[in-house]
């Protein structure tokens, strides 16, 4: 697609996160999409495209009063709606669309009106997984990081890095679920989940939503907040199940997702101001670091724990790279598909009010990941006009 | 504790879940490549091509990664256990359960040579585990 043809002009999650026992998924879903229309100053007539996961574009339309000329439900897990991003994006060049509303809900913790995660014993899944007692995501996402470990020589203690810089950062962000800080002694005291991941290398499970508009360039001007365009837009998928990957120590869905938002952004590494990584475990911020191209092969924990993605911390600056500013699904929140909060952050720190505001960044790389390494999206935002 | 969750063969499936109620580990390759794959399916991930065989693997392999579940499905009983993932000998990975060693970090080194063993768990499927080589 065209760089900067189209542009976020609404974006809001949720009125309240974390445990919301009185909103049902389908009431998360509107209550993120009224209040990213308040803010772009639209109404449900205004909107002539939906996208979403977890429910259908259907339900969401019909709930709404929306009567759209584009449906997008794509559905590859937490990362769906980069890819609902980037499929807007296209739409809206090709008129099919000119104003298109991506929301997410997700009743993670209180699980009001929400949906299974059953797999069918038939499925691929079903037959060569799940009976060695595979359960939830920290039994599956889990599974290539040993050898990931062994390959580049590094421990559990690598992990808990990550989970401890980013609570740094969440401890700057007042709608943070965790923001009391922590030390690598703590990460690797809490609770054995699944070794060698303890409960604090693994994301929250909480209540939540969010939505995002999008326009053209041309009209964006014209709406309440600063035009946030999309520079860049890639996506990818690999495989269903996590023992069939073909690298565990790298991700072929997040390379080629990258590559091809890097190259469709024209930009390079050295231009990016802020950086989001979806990180459902402590491990996916080293193999995203790694596979976007940020640091070479089993360099992302010695990065990430000199500080080079961290906030300032007792008068020292903060580093080169600022990575995951709102605390990430380690410390934020995380309701069990993430990618839509992290499309949330990048947005505000390119509007220039995110809690944790990167003075002067321009350029914000969003990277997601969906099922267990199975899908990935990202996109690169720009907050300077074409 | 419940029954323990078990595959339903499909079409295209079924040869394996009756190769493993025999003892036989089954798996694909390309007739032209000679490149081995898996899971089942009736033709070659790589090329596409329907020209593929079925064939006896060797059994043997090496441990590739795992992680120790501390908090067990129902049907799994109680106990700390391996989901792991083993690279066999002709190429393709696939998960299993490690038996005939303990559940721990020290016993499950990565790289340790492993070979399958069956285990009827119905009348129709015997799942394939892996255990440590020549113990």
């Amino acid at each position: 697609m065209r760089r900067k043809s189209v542009a976020v002009v609404g974006a809001a999650e949720t009125t309240k996160m974390g445990r919301i026992p009185d909103v049902s998924v389908i009431g998360l879903h509107a209550d993120a999409a009224l209040n990213a229309m308040a803010d772009a100053g639209l109404s449900p007539s205004d909107i002539d495209g939906v996208a979403t996961a977890g429910i259908s574009p259907v339900e969401l339309a019909h709930y709404l009063g929306i009567t759209p000329t584009y449906a997008d439900g794509t559905s590859v897990g937490g990362c769906s709606f980069m890819l609902h991003v980037r499929h807007a994006a296209a739409a809206i060049e090709a008129g099919l669309a000119k104003t298109i509303l991506i929301t997410h809900g997700e009743s993670g913790k209180s699980r009001v009106g929400a949906g299974g995660f059953a797999r069918s014993a038939s499925s691929l899944m079903g037959q060569f997984e799940m009976p060695y007692g595979v359960t939830s995501p920290p039994t599956m996402f889990t599974v290539p990081v040993l050898r990931y470990l062994k390959t580049y020589g590094l421990s559990e203690e690598d992990l808990a890095w990550v989970a401890v810089i980013q609570r740094e950062w969440a401890a700057k962000n007042p709608r943070a679920s965790f923001k009391d800080p922590i030390s690598v002694d703590d990460v690797l005291a809490s609770p054995m989940i699944a070794w060698p991941f303890r409960m604090l290398m693994c994301c929250l499970v909480t209540d939540g939503g969010g939505a995002l508009i999008l326009t053209s360039a041309e009209r964006a001007k014209d709406f309440p907040t600063r035009p946030v365009y999309v520079l860049g837009t890639g996506e990818s998928v690999e495989t269903p199940m996590v023992s069939q990957m073909e690298d565990f120590t790298s991700s072929k869905a997040f390379r080629v997702s990258g590559k091809k938002a890097f190259e469709e952004a024209g930009i390079g590494h050295a231009d990016v101001d802020h950086l989001m990584i979806y990180d459902a475990f402590a491990h996916l911020p080293l193999y995203g670091l790694e596979d976007l191209g940020f640091c070479k092969p089993g360099e992302a924990a010695g990065f990430i724990r000199e500080r080079n993605t961290a906030p300032p911390k007792d008068g020292k600056a903060g580093g080169r790279l600022p990575l995951n500013t709102n605390g990430g699904g380690l410390s934020y929140m995380h309701s069990g598909m993430y990618g839509m909060y992290a499309l949330q952050e990048s947005v505000r720190q390119m509007r220039g009010v995110a809690p944790a505001q990167v003075a002067g960044a321009k350029v914000s790389v969003c990277h997601g990941v969906g099922g267990m390494f199975a899908a990935s999206g990202t996109i690169i935002f720009s907050n300077e006009a074409p | 504790m419940p029954p323990r969750m078990l595959p339903e063969p499909t079409p295209e499936t079924a040869h394996f879940w009756a190769g493993t109620l025999r003892g036989e580990l089954l798996l694909q390759r390309n007739r032209q490549t000679g490149e081995a794959y898996f899971p089942p399916r009736p033709f070659c991930p790589k090329t596409g091509s329907r020209d593929v065989e079925v064939f006896r693997a060797s059994g043997r392999g090496v441990l590739w990664s795992y992680v120790i579940n501390h908090r067990p499905r129902p049907d799994m009983g109680t106990e700390p256990y391996a989901i792991a993932v083993v690279k066999l000998e002709e190429g393709p990975t696939m998960m299993t359960n490690i038996v005939g060693c303990p559940q721990t970090p020290e016993a499950l080194q990565l790289d340790m040579p492993v070979e399958v063993v069956f285990e009827p768990m119905s009348e129709t499927i015997a799942l394939p585990f892996f255990k440590p080589a020549g113990v």
